[in-house]
């Protein structure tokens, strides 16, 4: 009897072992079914809802994944026996309910037991996105979830450059951009997604080539038109965040108001100089309904008494710092990590370097996200901003 | 009455002659900016409309609570408290034919 052979003698006397079908029926009580197979195992298939942890991190991850040690735990492998090493490790980690599925993913199957087919990142994902997978927060199911969501970026512009060439950067698999303008000169001092030889092209098309350069795995939808009451629905409709990057106020009332009816999150985000805003809207947050943009600003200024930035300047760094508060934003809320600002508004002061953090609230009387409110429909937002007073 | 710091937000530093902080001695939010406004003329008008109430497109918070949800501009302060004004600010939109830049 070899050493290994005397070591696995002594695990299945000390590990209880189950059955698949008791698998099965523990996991439905609130058990852990643990899979600590290696990831082109996995990507054959996986009984639904295990937790695949895989065996070279398991002692890593596993904490974050189960922190109930009292929680019953089913570890299994192929066949059996790369469980009972596992299990024993998760036994000295404190575990208290430790087993072992015998037979293993082979046998789960061939009884005829659910199986999915789990997303899976290929080589060049792996290596690309190595330093996502390190960290627990997010590993590979997050960064699955990444290279499936939808993010809408409103403005390719000050805003929209470093949250778009950012979210490209992380995986997110696919990008919404909608502008409908040209490069210009003067936008090189904060719009980084764009060059000075495409000076006089449209934005849209400079933003796909620098993301695909960065990243060309991510699916860029260029939406090249202004939005508008006509299609915003269209154009809205699919994402998971929009990013509201734009920069005058008739376009950040219809974005609010298309993602209040189509319950989408609004990531805020706006610039003055030294100084930035960052929320994000949505009345819709499973954990705590936030307010919408009309909550806080129920109409906008007049053009008397608009801060009128295009005439006060922005410094540049000023939209990279909150356009990169805005991606962070996004992932959090795609990946359902930390508390995202919703009910929050941090507000950034460049000169004094510091952030201030106020409660929003939403407004009872809100014509728009109030609990009983009946969308009110679009309006002709250029007119009602034009009307201010 | 008690000495209570207000924020002033950059777009309306041009009236407090680039100061980013006010401070003041009274005992509500209205007091406070009225104050304000007879130290920095004009400031007060892009803070309060014609009848005296707040402007739709500016929120004033102290501490981190928005005096909607307190009493409004009668929300009384205490010694050191600091009041934020934050208006709308939408974005650099430079367009010629509509003077509303933002």
């Amino acid at each position: 009897m070899t050493a290994r052979d005397r070591w696995l003698a002594e695990l299945q006397r000390a590990i209880p072992e189950i059955t698949p079908h008791d698998a099965l029926a523990l996991q439905a009580r609130g058990g852990a079914l643990i899979d600590v197979r290696e990831a082109d195992e996995i990507a054959q298939g996986s009984p639904p809802g295990a937790l695949r942890l895989g065996r070279g991190f398991l002692e890593l991850r596993i904490g974050l994944a189960v922190p109930q040690t009292a929680r019953p735990l089913i570890v299994f492998c192929a066949s059996g026996i790369r469980s009972l090493f596992a299990a024993e490790t998760l036994a000295r980690l404190g575990y208290t309910q430790v087993h072992s599925m015998s037979g293993g993913f082979s046998r789960w199957k061939a009884e005829g037991l659910p199986v999915e087919v789990p997303f899976t990142l290929d080589h060049a994902a792996r290596e690309r996105y190595s330093r996502h997978l390190l960290m627990p927060e997010v590993g590979e199911s997050g960064q699955a979830k990444l290279v499936q969501s939808r993010v809408l970026v409103v403005g390719a512009g000050g805003l929209g450059s470093p949250s778009s060439f950012y979210l490209a950067a992380a995986g997110i698999g696919t990008l919404g951009i909608v502008d409908h303008d040209v490069v210009e000169r003067s936008n090189l001092q904060r719009q980084i997604l764009h060059t000075e030889e495409r000076v006089g092209t449209s934005k849209v098309a400079s933003a796909r080539k620098t993301i695909a350069a960065l990243n060309p795995t991510v699916k860029i939808n260029g939406h090249e038109a202004q939005l508008s009451s006509a299609n915003v629905e269209e154009i809205f409709g699919g994402y998971d965040v929009v990013i509201d990057g734009t920069d005058n106020f008739p376009t950040r009332y219809l974005v609010n108001d298309a993602c209040v009816k189509l319950g989408l999150p609004n990531v805020h985000g706006s610039v003055y100089r030294f100084e930035g805003q960052v929320t994000v809207f949505w009345p819709r947050y499973p954990k705590r309904a936030g307010p919408c943009y009309r909550c806080l600003y129920p109409a906008p200024p007049p053009a008397d008494l608009a801060p009128s930035c295009a005439e006060a300047g922005v410094l540049g760094v000023l939209p990279g710092i909150v356009g990169l508060l805005q991606a962070n934003e996004a992932i959090k809320l795609l990946l359902g990590l930390g508390d995202p600002l919703v009910g929050r508004l941090l507000y950034f002061d460049g000169l004094r370097s510091s952030f201030t953090e106020l409660a929003l609230d939403r407004s009872p009387a809100c014509r728009y996200c109030a609990a009983d409110a009946k969308f009110p429909g679009y309006v002709d937002y250029e007119r009602f901003c034009a009307m201010a007073a | 009455m008690n000495t209570v710091s207000v924020r002033i937000p950059m777009p309306l530093r041009s009236y407090t002659r680039g100061a980013d902080e006010i401070m003041v001695d009274a005992a509500t939010v209205r007091q406070a900016l009225e104050l304000l406004g007879t130290q920095h003329e004009g400031i007060l008008d892009r803070v309060l409309d014609p009848s005296g109430e707040l402007r739709q497109f500016v929120n004033i918070f102290v501490g981190a609570r928005n005096v909607q949800v307190l009493d409004g501009l009668a929300t009384p302060l205490a010694k050191g408290d600091v009041i934020s004004i934050i208006p709308a600010v939408a974005g650099g939109r430079h367009d010629r034919s509509r003077p509303m830049a933002c």
